[in-house]
């Protein structure tokens, strides 16, 4: 599937749930979906910081394709985390840097993407693009 | 009045009555901001329609009226803290502002390399921050009176460090993240048996405590207009006039000259020398009205509320499983962070906030505080005299709901 393939699924998915605590049920239950980064790279080099929970984002080019395994310490940011994963994990560096991410906004986590909610969500898809940016020139 | 009747003040608050994520509002973050009531609000819209000028400078009329109204605020806050004089009143852009002010003027011409500073554990950043910079300017050493796992200073350290290398003292009267009220007439004692001035940061007192600087023989006393009612943009520094006179200006500008010429310029008297520039006039003003509003309810009857309150949340919290309170001070001020075994704080304010329920997650720009509990931050919720047994009864719910969910 396609970037936009798995958001448009993601997007189908949520529309199910109107009330948000039901959402947030959706995103903790992804959170359990997350491919977990190796205990031994959870170095400082591939933490995200923000200012409540931490994320570990850790990238690896596979047959030119870039994937990623991560984890959070917060239960919700994990959730988050799991769903730009699922979206972006598995293609080429370059549909990754080029990718545009409207899933979140028709979702309804826009929120979680704003700077002020200090949970390095942001922080991570700037990151996860960076990876897609730099590797590109290599594949 | 004797007893409060809340549900008449909800109804000064407007914004009580709007929902959030299609719940009610429960705002539980006041040890951030409070809401302003309809008075101050009202103030701030009277400015503008009414006498917006700028102060201090014009002879015209409105000038001279918004003059007026901003000395009034001045005169407020000396009674509010029982200041000897209106002129040790300096009005800043808010807690922070004050400390800065007093870190840099008073360090510049009192501390010099080797001097010690004493702050405690429980400061948050704003009563750090500025210590190390000025530590760092002029090699001197920050001393941290350290606290017990309660969340209490631990005074016999503190008695410890003062010396005659120690210039100054800086704590809180309240600390943001944990509650605890500190013993800050026997801090401010203690350090002036040794000719040692005292800074207390009041930030998180002057809403819920009287406040008497003579008789607590403060030297600085600093607080922010938008944790008492008030606007935000506007606090104060209070300090003693014998340390005022003694210290440079903060900041170059209007208002704070006497004279200037390109050779030497002379500096205003107290309380302008410290207030270069156009101030921030409304929120002056508006602080006015939401000083009458406090002294309207009266400090004494709006403590024996919240402290009823504070003490009905910590026992219905209590009863969650899993959940353990951070900062069990004997004396304790309308905070209380929390975290629940098995969530992180952070997860439980994103689900309180869906039930429209508004509290503080994570470090409370208190970082050190943190640490020293091994906690990546906790849940804070912080009251207000609007408050309710009610909105404590939704929250106690919300984590409970966020719980099962989470774990």
């Amino acid at each position: 599937m396609t970037i936009n393939e798995i958001q448009d699924e993601l997007i189908d998915d949520f529309s199910f749930y109107q009330d948000w605590m039901e959402k947030y049920e959706l995103i903790i239950q992804m959170g359990k979906e997350l491919p977990l980064i190796d205990e031994a790279n959870k170095q400082d080099q591939f933490i995200i910081k923000g200012c409540q929970s931490k994320v570990w984002l850790f990238p690896e080019l596979k047959d030119g394709k870039l994937f990623f395994t991560a984890d959070s310490d917060a239960v919700i940011t994990k959730g988050l985390v799991s769903l730009m994963v699922k979206v972006l994990s598995g293609h080429s560096p370059k549909e990754i840097a080029d990718a545009d991410l409207y899933f979140i906004d028709q979702i309804g986590l826009k929120e979680h993407l704003s700077p002020t909610r200090a949970n390095g969500l942001l922080s991570m898809v700037k990151q996860m693009k960076l990876y897609g940016l730099a590797l590109a020139a290599k594949v | 009045m004797d007893t409060l009747d809340i549900k008449t003040i909800r109804e000064d608050f407007p914004i009580l009555k709007r929902e959030v994520n299609g719940k009610p509002l429960v705002y539980l973050d006041n040890g951030a901001t409070t809401q302003k009531p309809k008075a101050v609000i009202d103030a701030i819209i009277n400015y503008y329609t009414d006498m917006n000028s700028n102060v201090h400078r014009g002879v015209h009329y409105l000038s001279q009226i918004s003059t007026d109204a901003f000395e009034i605020t001045r005169r407020k806050v000396q009674e509010f803290i029982n200041a000897k004089h209106d002129y040790e009143i300096i009005i800043t852009k808010g807690t922070t502002d004050s400390i800065n002010l007093v870190a840099s003027c008073y360090g510049q011409e009192f501390i010099s390399n080797g001097d010690e500073i004493i702050i405690s554990a429980m400061e948050h950043h704003s009563n750090i921050v500025p210590w190390q910079m000025i530590c760092e300017a002029k090699g001197a050493i920050l001393k941290v009176i350290p606290m017990t796992e309660h969340g209490e200073l631990d005074m016999e350290t503190y008695k410890s460090f003062l010396n005659p290398k120690t210039k100054i003292v800086a704590v809180n009267y309240v600390s943001n993240a944990l509650g605890t009220i500190n013993p800050v007439k026997e801090i401010i004692d203690l350090a002036h048996a040794q000719n040692i001035p005292v800074l207390i940061d009041a930030a998180q007192a002057v809403q819920h405590i009287k406040i008497d600087v003579q008789a607590l023989d403060v030297d600085f006393l600093v607080f922010s207009g938008h944790k008492m009612y008030g606007p935000t943009g506007v606090g104060v520094l209070y300090g003693k006039e014998y340390w005022l006179n003694k210290m440079p200006p903060y900041q170059g500008g209007g208002d704070m000259i006497k004279d200037v010429t390109f050779e030497k310029t002379t500096y205003n008297e107290l309380p302008f020398k410290f207030e270069a520039g156009t101030p921030n006039i409304e929120a002056g003003i508006a602080l006015n009205a939401a000083i009458d509003y406090i002294n309207r309810l009266g400090l004494d009857n709006i403590k024996k509320y919240e402290d009823d309150l504070l003490q009905y949340a910590t026992e219905k919290l209590q009863e969650i499983k899993g959940l353990r309170i951070i900062g069990t001070a004997k004396e304790k001020s309308s905070v209380i962070s929390f975290v629940v075994e098995g969530t992180h704080p952070y997860d439980i304010g994103v689900l309180l906030d869906k039930m429209g329920i508004a509290v503080r997650t994570g470090h409370h720009c208190a970082q050190p505080v943190m640490e020293q509990f091994h906690i990546p931050g906790t849940v804070r919720a912080s009251l207000a005299v609007y408050n309710t047994k009610e909105e404590i009864d939704a929250l106690v719910a919300g984590v409970n709901r966020a719980v099962a969910m989470l774990v």
